[in-house]
């Protein structure tokens, strides 16, 4: 069976600092597959490497059938997939709306901004406000949202809940919950692991640049001595 | 001793010079904020486009036809230019990039030394805006004020682009996080060619309408690098509306200045800009947190 997106053996560096060793690994149509570790494991990395943020100096990447690996991130991003950076990336001096706009610009299919909206009630509220202006929760909200408007076949989130209140990461893990419900194929990095375990189908964990483990949600669950070693929880 | 009609007229002579500034600092502050390079060659784009609208005059006879071919020219060199050389040096240090456009600049005033000489190149004003014009109180030379009119023209219509269009909204988004623009499906490579080139071309355009007023010599660029240089750190780096209003507050101290003593001109210019980076470093306008 083919897979959405498939990795064989990747390898990055950034400089001269070797972070992923020989990384490889699989992702279904509609699954939503988790990337746990601890802080520098290379998580974050994997996701740049993915998108072509980071080069990967070998290996192999197979992105809906096509070689990946060598392409720039815009052209990977106009295949389909699309990064939620960690540190959100909104653009400041942009409104909401504007945000958005450009997000879709040269999308070949893109979510109408009522559909973003109806997700997104808040961001409706805020549509004329300047990025710099939204708080945290709203400013990862309009990440995932402009994300969410080139229509892609994967979105990549990086640790979408950090650093907000309990109430506002309710809601987007219930965002979530629905896109993944919805079909929507989701790679996602994430310091909280219950959250991530009740959105994953299926976890690797990364220890030191390395894939130590792969295993469902529900055998992650059941064997929380695995979590331990490598997450110390 | 300084008049009031003196007075004045310097004043006007320091907004029309600004606006001119405004129009050329705008190009380089574009430039920056989105490629992130520092172009040491904007001065000698002003230069060629002098030199751009003199040959097309010579050709065709009209003024208006000077000016849009040159500032074609310029838009088209501009695009070369970054496709050709800057495009090899992104990934590479800053020294590098501010070496490699230092070298361009060279290369294009030498070049222009080369086929024109280094005599004086003149481009009259359009027939209609020679002479003088009475402002009751003073005489003001007539295209002086068209060249505060044009360049007041000129940003409109950049600011019209940059901001109500999407191309604008592609170069806005480009010039806090070009990398995000990547991130979101956009060939930021394209973004950065024609960047680069309605950077050039708003360095050439200035230097067109500005060529009746100074005789052109190959080196007409190298003090207006230096002063666009205060405008975009006075107007905070990457800001198009910090450039309009650091070229005026630029060409108003030149001008104010000079009423006194022409050599403190340039002097007062740094004192000024020492004074803003000291009390509000990213510039009047500029974003705060950004190099």
């Amino acid at each position: 069976m083919t897979h959405l997106l498939e990795v064989e053996r990747i390898n990055s560096f950034y400089g001269d600092s070797h972070i992923l060793f020989d990384v490889s690994l699989h992702v279904g149509q509609g699954e939503v597959v988790a990337l746990l570790g601890r802080n520098g494991a290379g998580k974050s990395t994997t996701l740049k490497s993915l998108i072509g943020a980071v080069r990967p100096r070998s290996g192999r990447i197979l992105f809906d059938g096509a070689a990946a690996e060598a392409l720039p991130a815009y052209a990977i991003a106009d295949r389909g997939m699309q990064l939620v950076p960690e540190d959100r990336r909104v653009f400041g001096s942009l409104n909401v709306e504007e945000n958005l706009i450009l997000a879709g610009l040269t999308a070949k299919a893109r979510w109408p901004l009522e559909r973003i909206y109806a997700m997104f009630p808040r961001l409706k509220e805020r549509r004329r406000s300047r990025g710099t202006d939204l708080s945290g929760g709203e400013q990862q909200m309009l990440a995932i949202a402009r994300a969410l408007v080139r229509d892609p076949k994967l979105v990549l989130l990086d640790e979408p809940f950090e650093g907000l209140a309990p109430i506002i990461v309710r809601d987007l893990l219930g965002v979530c919950r629905t896109l993944a419900d919805g079909g929507q194929t989701i790679v996602l990095v994430e310091q909280n692991f219950h959250a991530a375990l009740s959105l994953a189908d299926r976890v690797y964990i990364l220890n030191n640049g390395h894939i130590v483990e792969e295993l469902t949600a529900a055998d992650a669950r059941a064997r929380p001595e695995v979590l331990h070693r490598y997450l110390g929880v | 001793m300084i008049t009031w009609p003196n007075f004045v007229s310097q004043l006007v002579n320091g907004l029309a010079a600004g606006t001119l500034l405004a129009l050329i600092s705008a190009g380089l502050t574009i430039i920056y904020g989105t490629l992130g390079v520092l172009n040491l060659a904007h001065g000698a784009m002003f230069m060629l486009g002098g030199y751009a609208g003199f040959v097309a005059f010579q050709a065709t006879g009209s003024f208006a036809l000077a000016v849009l071919a040159g500032s074609l020219f310029m838009l088209v060199a501009g695009a070369v230019i970054e496709l050709v050389v800057i495009r090899r040096f992104y990934s590479r240090p800053p020294e590098d990039q501010i070496l490699v456009t230092f070298g361009i600049g060279i290369v294009l005033v030498e070049v222009v030394r080369f086929i024109f000489g280094s005599l004086t190149a003149t481009v009259p004003p359009p027939a209609w805006a020679a002479g003088i014009t009475s402002l009751g109180f003073m005489i003001y030379p007539t295209y002086r004020l068209v060249v505060l009119g044009i360049a007041a023209v000129a940003l409109a219509v950049l600011y019209v682009v940059l901001y109500r269009t999407r191309i604008g909204l592609i170069v806005r988004a480009g010039i806090e996080d070009s990398g995000m623009v990547g991130l979101l499906g956009i060939n930021v490579y394209r973004v950065f060619m024609l960047v680069f080139g309605i950077g050039a071309m708003a360095a050439g355009f200035a230097g067109i309408i500005n060529a009746p007023v100074v005789s052109l010599t190959p080196n007409v660029g190298d003090s207006i690098l230096v002063q666009t240089f205060v405008v975009v750190v006075i107007g905070g780096v990457g800001s198009f509306p910090g450039a309009i209003l650091g070229g005026i507050i630029a060409g108003e101290i030149l001008s104010l200045t000079s009423m006194v003593n022409p050599a403190y001109s340039d002097v007062m210019l740094f004192a000024v800009m020492t004074l803003v980076l000291f009390l509000r470093p990213q510039g009047l306008l500029g974003l705060a947190g950004r190099a």
